[in-house]
Order: C-alpha cells, then sequence, then structure tokens
C-alpha cells in the first residue's frame, strides 16, 4: 500500500509534523513513488508543499469503501458489453475479456440489463455519532497521538470483506462503527495507548489491512464502551536486517507487498505471499496464522517467524532471545499466533529472509478428471516434490479462469489455441466437462527448477496429465488476486457470492469436495434460489497427511427478498457439511465471529476452556474485545 | 390390533366380544358426523399384464433394454467389482487382522475371502433376464388376473436413480416377491437390481444359479462372530453402492412373513448401505420402500401350516417342480407400490453427527455407536410403517377380519352391512383399500368370497370359515383342531393385513378402558404399557409412543368418538352410552389382559402337543394362540419386559 504513509498525516485533525513524523516519512514514501507512476505526480512536488496534500488525502481515494481494492481497478462491461477491467496495476488491467460476459450470463443466468448498482456514495448522516470517551481521547491527544472521529475514517474500519459486510456498504447500510480511529507509529505508541484504555475502560480493536472474511473487524454490537479502532497502519518500517541469521525484524502494520517489495530491493524475501498480500498486514498475518501460495519453500507464517512482540492489557509478553527453537514449555508464540486480536496488538515481528531467488518459472497440467488431479497431488506430497506452489482447479473453475482470457492479438495465437483445444480434447480425448488444471510455480536457481519439474510432469504423466503451458498456470494465479474484484462486478448484476476454505486429511478430499459442492446447489435449491449456483474448489495447498481446499460459491439472487440471509444459510449448511465430512473449521482465514458456534466442537470443551483462561489472565478487563474466537 | 387380543381373550374367558362393542361405537359416531373420511393422496395403478397379453412375450423378452443409469456411475463389470472388493483398503486391513489374530498366513486368509467372495457374489447377466422376462411373462398371466404397478412411482425411481444410489427396500410376503421387482424394473427400463439373498437358494440346483446370474446375490443366514465374511459381505454391498454399480434390493424384515404382519426390521444391512453416506463417501442414498401386496398369496396354507410347526419344505429344485400345481390356481390381482424415494441424508439430519467418523481411517470397521444404533432401528421403522401404509387392501382383507370375529358365522346380508361399515371406518383410518367402484357391496363380498372358497363353508346364506379341501373320512380330534387351525391362520393372514391401520386406535380405546380416570396422562401411561407389551407383535418405532398416541386420538377425535381435552380425554356425547359401559368393564379387561399374557406364557413353555390335547378338549377355541409367530413374540415381549427369565439348564 504506497500511500500508508500519506494517509496517517492527513487523518490526524490536528496535524503537527514533528520531527518523528518527518523521519518516518522516509522509509515509505520512496517505494510508493517508485511504485505507482500515477501516484507519484501527486507527490512529486517537494516535501514541504505537499503537506497541505496529503492533508486532503484520504484512504478512500485510492481505495474504494464500499468494494474490494483500488478505486482505480475495477471490472465493468463497457458500451459493447464486452467486459474489461480498469486501471494499470494488473497484468490484465486495460484489457478487453472478450469471453466472460458469455460464462457470466450462461453460469448465473444473469443478464446485464439487469443492473443493481452500489449506493454511490457513503452517507454521512447514517454514521451514528461518535460515542466519545472524552478523558481518554484527551490523553491520547496529550500524548501526541493522531486520532480521528470522521466519519469516513470510522466506516472504513468497521468492515472486513465479508459478503454481508459489503453487501450492506453497497445498500448504504451502516452499522455500528468504531469511535474513534488512533493511529500508534511505533512499539512504545501502542504501549501508551494500551495502557489508557485500560485507564478508561475502552475497547480496542486493532487494525492492520482490513482484509479479514470472518466478521473479525465487525463492532460487537453488545458492546457499550466507546470502541477505538488502533490502526497499525503507521507502523510500517523494517526496523534491521540480519543478513548472518538472515532474519528482518519489521513493524506488525507492514502491508505485505511493501514489505516484500523492500526486502527484495535488499536482495531478500520474505516468500510469505497469500492471496491478499496486497493489502494484509504482518501483523495480521500472525493474527490469524495465515498461509502463504508458497509454503511449500517458505512454510506458512508460523513457520516464518522467529520472534514475536505483543502489547497485552498486562504487558508486553515476547521471548528473551532469537533462537530458532526453544523447548521451553509450551510456545508462547502460538497463544499469540492466531488470537486473533483478542490478547492484545502485535507490534514487531523477526520473521526469516530468504535470498531472492534466482529463477521462476510458471507451468500447469491438464489431467482427464478431477481425481486423477487429486491422485497426483498426493502423489507429489508423498514424495515431498511439490514446487512452491500447486493448485488444483476443478471443471469449473478452468472455465471460470478460461472466461478471464485476453482478447488475443494475432490470429496465430488464436489458431494456437485452437490447436491445442483440439489435441486436448479430440486427439487426447479428454472431455471438456470433466477435464481439470493443475498450476504450478517453480522457484529456485535454474538448474535445480528445471531438473524438478521434469520430475512433477512425470509423476503427472503417470496420471494421464498433459503439461498445457506456462501460461494457463500464471492464469491461475491471476485469478486469486482479482476474484475479490469480480465479485464487486457480479454484485452489479444481482450476483453475490464468496469464498472459504478448509483443510483436510489426503483420503477425504474428493468426497469432502464433492459433498460440500453438492450441499451448495441443493441448499440453493431448496432456498428458492431461481439458477444453480456457482459451486466450485480447488485444491490449493499440499501437506504430508492432507491438503488445503478453497471453494468458490456464487449464485444469482434476483427474485430472492432477503439475498444475504440466504446466502448465510448456504455458507452455514456447507461448513457443517465440511465438519462432517472431516475437515477442519479452517485452514488459514480464522474464526472471527463467523464461525465461532463451531469452536467448542472443534478444540474440545478443555482446549476452549484453555484459551479462555488465557484471554481471562491477559485481558481481564475484555479491552480486546472485539468478540473473536472465543 | 386390539381386535387379535381381546377378541383371543374374550372367547376363552368371557365370551363377550369388547371389540364390537368398540365398533358398534365408532359406528354410532360414524353416522353422526360430517366428517371427511381421511384420504391419502396415492398414486392409481397401471395394469402391466394388459400389455402382456397383448403382444408377444418373446419380442417382450428380447426388446432393447437401455435402463437410465445412475449419473456417477463407474462403469464395471462383475468380476472387476471382485477384484475391487478384495484389493479394498478395508477387507485388506481385515485379512492382515485376522491373519495375525489366527496365525494363518495373509495368503491363505486373502484365499478364503476370495472364496467367500465366488459363494456370495452375482454375476448379472442380460441373457439370463431375458429367460426370466419370458418365463415369468407366460407364469403371470396365468397366477393373477392383473399386476398393477403405480407408474408415478416408477417415474420417480427413475429420477432418483440417476441423482444417487438407490437402495430398494420391498416388503416380504412371497418367494414371488424378488423375481416381480426384477421382472418391473426390466419391464421399466430401469436398472436391475442386485438382491441379497439367502444362502438356501444356492442349493437348489441349477435354479440357485439361475438366481445369481439374474442378479442375486447370497449371504449366508448366521455369520455373527466371522470378521472375515462380515467384512468381504460389507465391502461387496458399499462397493456396488458407491459407484452406483446398480441398485441394491433387500428385505427390512430379513425373511417372509408368514402372517402377513409386517415384521420388526433388521438393522444390519441398513446399516451397510447407510455407511458410505455416513462416512461421507457417498452425498446421499435413495431408501425406496416398495409395498408388494397379494389378493391370494402363493404360499397361504404352506405358510399357516410352518406357523403351527411343520417346517419349512427345503428349497430345492424338485420341490419347486412338484409346486407347478399353484399354476393352476387363481391368485387374484397383485399390487405393486413403489414409495417415495427416502433420502438417508434427510433421514439423519441432526440425529447423526457425522464427525464421529473423522478421527479414525475409514477402512477401520467401527460398530455402530448407541445414537447410530437407535438411528437405524428408527428408519427401519419408519421404511416399514411406509412399507405398510402403501399396501393395497381388498375387500376380501375386511371380510376375513369379520369372518374371524364371528367364529359362528355371519349372514351374507349381515356380512355384506358390516363389510361396508368396516370399509368406511377403514377408509377414515387411512386405509388403501382397492374397492371396486361402481359395484353393490354384496356384489363385492361374492366376489371375494368366490376367490378365498376353499376357506369358507357356505350354506343357506350363511358364511362360516371352515375346512373344505379335506376329506371328510374320521380324523382324530387332534387332526380335526389341526385343519381347523390352517383355515383360521390363513384367514388371519388376511385380516392381519389391516391391522396397522387399527392398531394406535385400538391400542388408545383398550387404553381407555383400562385407565383408572379419564386423566391424559393415566391414558397414555396406558397407552404407553400397551405398546411396550405388543412392540414384538407389531410396528411401533421405540421412540414413538407420543406421536403414536396423539395420532390415535386425532383419528378417534375425528370420527367423534373422542374428545380430547387439556388433560382429561373423554368419549364424547354421541358415544356416552358405550363409554359407561366400557369403563364399567375397564378393570375386568385389564386384568384379564394380564391372564391372557400368563396364558399364552404358560403356552410357550408347553410342548405343542399339550396345547392339542386342551384344544381338543374344547376348553379353548383360539386357534390363533397355537401360531409359532405369536408364541415366539409373546416370549419375546416377556423377556423384555422381565416378566421371564431365561435359565440354561
Amino acid at each position: 500500500l504506497p500511500l500508508s504513509l500519506s494517509l496517517s498525516l492527513s487523518l490526524s485533525p490536528s496535524p503537527s509534523p514533528s520531527l518523528s513524523l518527518s523521519l518516518s516519512l522516509s522509509p515509505s514514501l520512496s517505494p510508493s513513488l517508485s511504485l505507482s507512476l500515477s501516484l507519484s505526480l501527486s507527490l512529486s512536488p517537494p516535501l514541504s508543499l505537499s503537506l497541505s496534500l496529503f492533508l486532503s488525502l484520504s484512504l478512500q481515494e485510492i481505495m474504494k469503501w464500499n468494494g474490494w481494492g483500488y478505486s482505480d481497478s475495477r471490472f465493468l462491461f463497457n458500451k459493447k458489453g464486452q467486459a474489461e477491467f480498469t486501471g494499470k496495476r494488473y497484468r490484465l488491467s486495460g484489457l478487453i475479456l472478450p469471453s466472460l460476459k458469455d460464462w457470466f450470463e450462461g453460469t448465473f443466468g444473469a443478464n446485464l440489463q439487469h443492473r443493481s448498482p452500489a449506493t454511490p456514495s457513503l452517507n454521512l448522516s447514517a454514521v451514528a455519532p461518535p460515542h466519545l470517551n472524552q478523558p481518554f481521547v484527551e490523553d491520547l491527544k496529550a500524548a501526541g497521538l493522531s486520532v480521528s472521529h470522521d466519519p469516513e475514517d470510522r466506516v472504513f474500519r468497521a468492515h472486513g470483506h465479508c459478503l454481508h459486510e459489503v453487501f450492506a456498504l453497497r445498500e448504504g447500510r451502516i452499522g455500528r462503527v468504531p469511535d474513534v480511529v488512533v493511529w500508534p507509529s511505533c512499539h512504545n505508541d501502542v504501549e501508551k495507548i494500551v495502557e489508557l484504555a485500560c485507564k478508561h475502560n475502552v475497547c480496542l480493536i486493532p487494525y492492520g489491512g482490513g482484509t479479514s472474511v470472518s466478521s473479525a473487524l465487525e463492532c460487537p454490537r453488545e458492546e457499550t464502551r466507546s470502541i477505538v479502532s488502533l490502526d497499525t497502519s503507521q507502523m510500517n518500517r523494517i526496523l534491521w536486517i540480519d543478513e548472518k541469521n538472515l532474519t528482518a525484524h519489521v513493524e506488525a502494520g507492514i502491508i505485505g507487498q511493501d514489505l516484500e517489495r523492500q526486502l527484495n530491493e535488499r536482495g531478500y524475501c520474505t516468500g510469505h505471499e497469500p492471496d491478499s498480500m496486497e493489502f494484509s498486514s504482518l501483523g495480521g498475518w500472525v493474527a490469524t496464522r495465515a498461509s502463504g501460495m508458497k509454503k511449500n519453500i517458505y512454510g506458512n507464517i508460523e513457520d516464518l517467524v522467529v520472534h514475536i512482540k505483543m502489547v497485552t492489557p498486562r504487558g508486553v509478553i515476547e521471548k528473551s532471545c532469537l533462537g530458532p527453537r526453544m523447548s521451553t514449555g509450551p510456545d508462547i508464540h502460538h497463544f499469540i499466533l492466531g488470537s486473533e486480536g483478542t490478547l492484545g496488538v502485535v507490534t514487531e515481528v523477526t520473521l526469516k529472509i530468504r535470498p531472492v531467488p534466482e529463477y521462476q518459472k510458471y507451468g500447469s497440467v491438464v489431467f482427464p478428471n478431477f481425481q486423477q488431479g487429486v491422485a497426483c497431488l498426493r502423489e507429489v506430497a508423498r514424495q515431498r516434490c511439490a514446487p512452491a506452489s500447486i493448485r488444483l482447479m476443478d471443471n469449473e473453475q478452468f472455465q471460470f479462469g478460461h472466461a478471464l482470457k485476453p482478447q488475443v492479438s494475432s490470429i496465430f495465437t488464436s489458431f494456437l489455441d485452437g490447436l491445442k483445444k483440439f489435441y486436448i480434447t479430440k486427439f487426447k480425448g479428454f472431455d471438456p466437462h470433466h477435464l481439470c488444471v493443475a498450476t504450478l510455480l517453480f522457484e529456485g536457481d535454474r538448474g535445480k527448477v528445471l531438473q524438478h519439474e521434469k520430475q512433477v510432469y512425470d509423476i503427472a504423466a503417470k496420471f494421464g496429465g498433459l503439461a498445457a503451458g506456462e501460461d494457463n498456470g500464471q492464469r491461475g494465479y491471476m485469478l486469486t488476486f482479482v476474484i475479490a474484484y469480480l465479485r464487486d462486478l457480479g454484485m452489479d448484476y444481482y450476483v453475490i457470492g464468496e469464498s472459504f476454505e478448509t483443510s483436510v486429511p489426503w483420503d477425504r478430499v474428493l468426497d469432502l469436495c464433492r459433498n460440500v459442492k453438492e450441499r451448495i446447489v441443493r441448499e440453493c435449491k431448496e432456498r428458492g434460489v431461481q439458477f444453480p449456483p456457482l459451486s466450485t474448489c480447488r485444491v490449493t495447498q499440499t501437506y504430508d497427511a492432507g491438503a488445503c481446499v478453497y471453494f468458490y460459491f456464487a449464485f444469482n439472487y434476483r427474485g430472492l427478498s432477503d439475498p444475504v440471509h440466504i446466502y448465510e444459510q448456504v455458507e452455514h449448511a456447507a461448513r457443517e457439511e465440511i465438519l462432517a465430512n472431516g475437515g477442519s473449521l479452517s485452514h488459514h482465514h480464522g474464526v472471527g465471529k463467523l464461525r465461532k458456534e463451531w469452536m467448542k466442537a472443534s478444540v474440545s470443551g478443555v482446549g476452549l476452556g484453555m484459551l479462555k483462561s488465557v484471554k481471562e489472565y491477559v485481558d481481564p478487563q475484555n479491552i480486546f474485545g472485539n468478540g473473536n474466537l472465543l | 390390533m386390539l381386535q387379535f387380543y381381546s377378541w383371543v381373550l374374550c372367547n376363552c374367558e368371557c365370551n363377550c366380544n369388547v371389540l364390537q362393542l368398540k365398533n358398534k361405537s365408532l359406528f354410532s359416531s360414524y353416522n353422526g358426523s360430517s366428517l371427511h373420511p381421511m384420504l391419502k393422496k396415492r398414486d392409481d395403478f397401471e395394469d402391466i399384464l394388459e400389455e402382456r397379453r397383448r403382444s408377444s412375450d418373446l419380442r417382450y423378452a428380447l426388446r432393447c433394454y437401455t435402463p437410465t443409469l445412475y449419473r456417477g456411475l463407474v462403469p464395471c463389470k462383475a468380476s472387476m467389482l471382485k477384484s475391487i472388493v478384495l484389493q479394498s483398503d478395508h477387507l485388506q486391513y481385515v485379512i492382515k487382522q485376522v491373519s495375525s489374530e489366527s496365525g494363518e498366513s495373509t495368503e491363505g486368509v486373502s484365499e478364503e475371502a476370495s472364496l467367500i467372495l465366488d459363494e456370495m457374489a452375482h454375476c448379472l447377466q442380460l441373457s439370463t433376464i431375458r429367460f426370466f422376462a419370458f418365463t415369468l411373462s407366460k407364469a403371470f398371466k396365468r397366477l393373477f388376473r392383473s399386476v398393477c404397478v403405480n407408474e408415478e412411482g416408477i417415474q420417480r425411481l427413475q429420477q432418483a436413480v440417476q441423482e444417487h444410489p438407490v437402495v430398494l427396500l420391498p416388503s416380504h410376503r412371497s418367494y414371488m416377491d424378488f423375481l416381480m421387482m426384477s421382472y418391473l424394473l426390466y419391464t421399466y427400463d430401469l436398472p436391475l437390481p442386485v438382491i441379497a439373498a439367502g444362502m438356501d437358494f444356492m442349493s437348489m440346483k441349477f435354479v440357485g444359479e439361475m438366481l445369481r446370474m439374474s442378479g442375486a446375490f447370497f449371504i449366508r443366514r448366521s455369520f455373527g462372530g466371522d470378521k472375515l465374511y462380515w467384512a468381504v459381505f460389507s465391502e461387496y454391498v458399499k462397493t456396488m453402492l458407491r459407484n452406483g454399480y446398480a441398485p441394491i434390493e433387500f428385505f427390512l424384515e430379513g425373511t417372509r412373513s408368514r402372517t402377513c404382519k409386517s415384521l420388526t426390521p433388521k438393522t444390519g444391512l441398513l446399516n451397510i448401505v447407510m455407511e458410505p453416506f455416513f462416512k461421507g463417501e457417498l452425498f446421499d442414498v435413495n431408501l425406496v420402500p416398495v409395498s408388494i401386496s397379494y389378493e391370494r398369496i402363493l404360499e397361504e396354507s404352506l405358510y399357516a401350516r410352518e406357523l403351527l410347526g411343520i417346517p419349512k419344505p427345503k428349497e430345492s429344485t424338485s420341490g419347486l417342480l412338484k409346486a407347478r400345481r399353484v399354476l393352476s390356481e387363481d391368485y387374484g390381482s397383485m399390487y405393486v407400490y413403489f414409495g417415495h424415494p427416502v433420502s438417508v441424508r434427510s433421514l439423519a439430519e441432526g440425529k447423526i453427527n457425522r464427525s464421529q467418523y473423522n478421527l479414525l481411517p475409514r477402512y477401520i470397521p467401527q460398530k455402530p455407536s448407541a445414537d447410530t444404533h437407535e438411528f437405524l432401528s428408527d428408519a427401519a421403522f419408519r421404511l416399514v410403517r411406509i412399507q405398510e401404509e402403501n399396501m393395497v387392501l381388498k375387500p376380501w382383507v375386511l371380510i376375513a377380519t369379520l369372518l374371524l370375529q364371528n367364529p359362528d358365522g355371519l349372514d351374507l346380508s349381515s356380512l355384506a352391512e358390516q363389510t361396508d361399515w368396516l370399509r368406511h371406518l377403514a377408509l377414515a383410518f387411512g386405509a388403501f383399500l382397492d374397492w371396486p367402484d361402481h359395484e353393490a357391496c354384496s356384489e363385492v363380498v361374492s366376489c371375494s368370497l368366490a376367490l378365498h372358497r376353499h376357506l369358507l363353508s357356505v350354506s343357506a346364506g350363511h358364511v362360516q370359515l371352515s375346512v373344505t379341501d379335506v376329506p371328510q373320512v374320521e380324523t382324530t380330534p387332534e387332526e380335526a383342531v389341526f385343519h381347523q387351525a390352517v383355515v383360521v391362520l390363513s384367514c388371519a393372514s388376511y385380516r392381519n393385513q389391516i391391522l396397522h391401520v387399527f392398531l394406535r386406535p385400538a391400542l388408545l380405546a383398550m387404553a381407555m378402558q383400562s385407565a383408572n380416570s379419564n386423566r391424559k396422562d393415566d391414558v397414555y401411561n396406558g397407552f404407553n404399557f400397551l405398546r411396550k407389551v405388543f412392540s414384538n407383535e407389531f410396528i411401533l418405532c421405540p421412540g414413538d409412543s407420543v406421536q403414536d398416541f396423539e395420532e390415535a386420538c386425532y383419528l378417534l377425535m375425528k370420527r367423534g368418538v373422542l374428545q380430547v381435552l387439556e388433560h382429561e380425554i373423554v368419549m364424547s356425547a354421541s358415544g356416552h352410552s358405550t363409554l359407561a359401559f366400557l369403563s364399567g368393564r375397564g378393570v375386568a379387561v385389564f386384568s384379564d389382559h394380564k391372564r391372557l399374557i400368563l396364558l399364552r406364557f404358560e403356552m410357550s413353555i408347553f410342548c405343542f402337543l399339550c396345547a392339542f390335547v386342551i384344544m381338543a378338549s374344547g376348553r379353548l377355541k383360539c386357534y390363533e394362540a397355537l401360531s409359532s409367530d405369536l408364541q415366539k413374540n409373546a416370549l419375546a415381549a416377556f423377556l423384555r419386559l422381565k416378566a421371564v427369565r431365561k435359565v440354561k439348564v
């Protein structure tokens, strides 16, 4: 997020460009300039001048207030009825996607004539006036912290990206929002805020990148105290890099893409790439036990952290050294990882880093059917030779991905495409309604990558897989970055949807995928959804003992009076089905408030009791009262 | 119903027919009430023999057969099926387990498993099916006037077969049942079922193999502790189910019901076909209850004899040939009603926690947990009740009921009158009665009497149950009793077909008579006690006592016999005199009932001869008490209620 710094300035009602502020400008400003040309224009004037400019800037000007991602990037159907993706940020930006319309209309029974546009702008009068704890706010200001109770700032931090949250915003419905937003700029600021919060008994809700999909950011309805959103976006510096031990010490508010880019400039990377990495923050990853696409090489967040510093109402929790592994009782990191903002604020994290890989290569394999594909992934996992990323899309998702193919520029390419299609469906006899695609990403030094690639393709061949080129692979990964934008497009035309995930032992993968998809279809039918829904899945991660499965679910809600409620009922049923088929409650999205009801069944009464007693000790006043998890 | 017992009781004790009184009370109220009879919506029937009589059987047997198939079907041959079963994780696991327990080599155990499978497996062949299609067409046309099928049910089945694997659950009254099922499915272009059959058939030379080739697979009657056998068997059934190979067909009741009452269902096979759903291997399984009813059962007198202790003739080919005689008789109509498919998923909704299977690899066999057990038995009962509800009842069933109640016989005219009355009552209670339209009641009655003339004697307008086809030479008293008992039990098997309609109201009426007050909970307790006593005898779901009670109240209330108030149940004004009489007798009836229980108890201890002596001496006129089925059930009930104990001698 290139503008994170400028935002903090604009947001503070009493901007006092103190020394500490101008210092904090330097590390994050230059990368943002280099990243985005369009923004650099507005930032190019000398700093002294631009200060007033910063003041007028707010987060909502580059980010949508009622949808996913950047304001300049969105899908739309142009006057010719062709889909295009606006902006300049993505590979797909500015391109025409000729087959998206047919896919969209065919899959959902949607019609471009039937529009369901969003409320164009936030109606400020719909936002309840802030319930301020005046002495607390004054103490914050006295401590020199940036504070705001501007309605737009508050609304922006009152939600994540669950369907019901975004749907309500599009309709202009605003529920309970935080009363105050505060921007600490370092660990000490956080300590001060938490201390004051305890003193004045206000509720703190930490806010990182705002990409939650578990209702974790929703203000609990029953909360009567003043709710304070603690926005970590200003704590975004890499504090040091230790090349001897290959670790970096980073403030927890840093956004994924900034972290990766800044490390890249020094020749390093963390390799942690969750699908939300454009917007999600390091602290958020820790708090939800995030998982990255390339975990096969770099590990998930719990494998990456060496040291965590968290501020709790009891004080600061951290380990005394940077030893790579300890036998000192239960790992205290595991109380923090996945605590979802219920215990405190993660302020600084020491992470493992790796040299940037010399070579990267995408790839893809077509399988005659999903069963063969899963069998292949299982074999790859058994031989422990998974590439950085290996994902298997089912047939519906393969077709979805295909619909996002941009207009081909030359006759030659289209001829080639036709030939490929002919080879696979006619010559090899794959049924276009059953075949599925695995997308691959290899990383490392060139020689090893090529060797590795051969090994994986050889295994695939045993399961009837055919190599299908780099392009298909890359498009597969692109789908994950633009899917949330596509949801916004769908919502313009009476289509709502969402994704959810689980992890499951290998022997149950196929049964779980089939049953959950069918359950979704059946539930939709029973609840009066007119058209069959899109119900599709992919296997996104492989482990020794199982896999992570990711579902997309969307339907056309024309003719339904309460679509969101129906959506929630279906998702609820789908989750029940997952649990009944041996799947976990969540692989990486977390529990939040959305999946809380199943926590006890998931971790046993004793397990839940343990977590509750930790909460009881760490935060007896329930200062971190977002109500997640427990 | 109560009929059964109270009638037995009254004959031998007090010569007073309680049921008749009750019926009269119902009768009087019927005239006064304007309520419409409860009509359940049921499909219409289509006679399939009509077409057979018009066109060539040979062409029919050779016609193009292209059944609709399960959409998820993985096509495979019967031989392929065997190797899938033998290679399955489940069977491999059990083989290793058995081998380590017994010390035998795994190869040896595998060999054994393979032999079991060879003995068991079907090898469905279309040519055999065609052979059967031809011969059965001939046979059915001779035996039956018509074979009626609800075609809407067939359409539903067609739909169900495509969606999810299907399990067919026909009722079992005759050997004819499964032949008829396969015949029908062939006729309607549905996939042919594989049928779980008892090993007894396999011992029939040639015929056993024919059945195997027409889709039967054979299971031993008992294999309690044999782990390997159970593993092979369950894996075989599950494999066929999982890949949608063919509909599985088996009989919930386990065996043919000799009494025409539904038998307490068995849950073993039901568990096997549900487990793939419990363990998530299938999204759903469709259970299709099928009710097959006969106007006249082929094995009629055979059953009565069996019930009287003459062992079932062993299945043999020569026996079958001897039985050709049946071909020359008229067996009236036959009805096959395909019920609505019951989804296992919706049955299990909220009752089975499927995550209980999460922590053990699925190939390791697991004994069903207590709640699974409860669910299985509940589901089995429900399915049998659906079978019962869709059984077609012929007028003869009503007549048999009345004749059994009047052992001294009835005049034709009063028989017709009472039959008509009973018909309305039965309809009001939801019976599926096939009553010819636009025909006078007396006409219908005489038609029925004609079909079943071998059980009756009609002289001078007086109808009575009696022995007719036995030469009237000198017989010992024992033989006379025996012959009379055969007639009574044959007749009872028809009456039994309608018991399920009257069962619940009758239990309520009986409970009201015996209760000390009108208080609802008193009546309910009595009702509940009776349910417990009779649960071996009738299909009464163990957990359904409140539901059954309410159903009974509702039915009697609708007929205007009762008024159900908040805490009390009272006889309504129209039936007040009856109420006074019945409640006056209540105590006596109840103690009589207990005495009956004791009586039956004694009889089940003493051997048959004893009973015969009692009978012959004329002290006891209750032939039905001679039925081994009744005795077995009574003994089981006493054991269950802890009235008697098993002592090993």
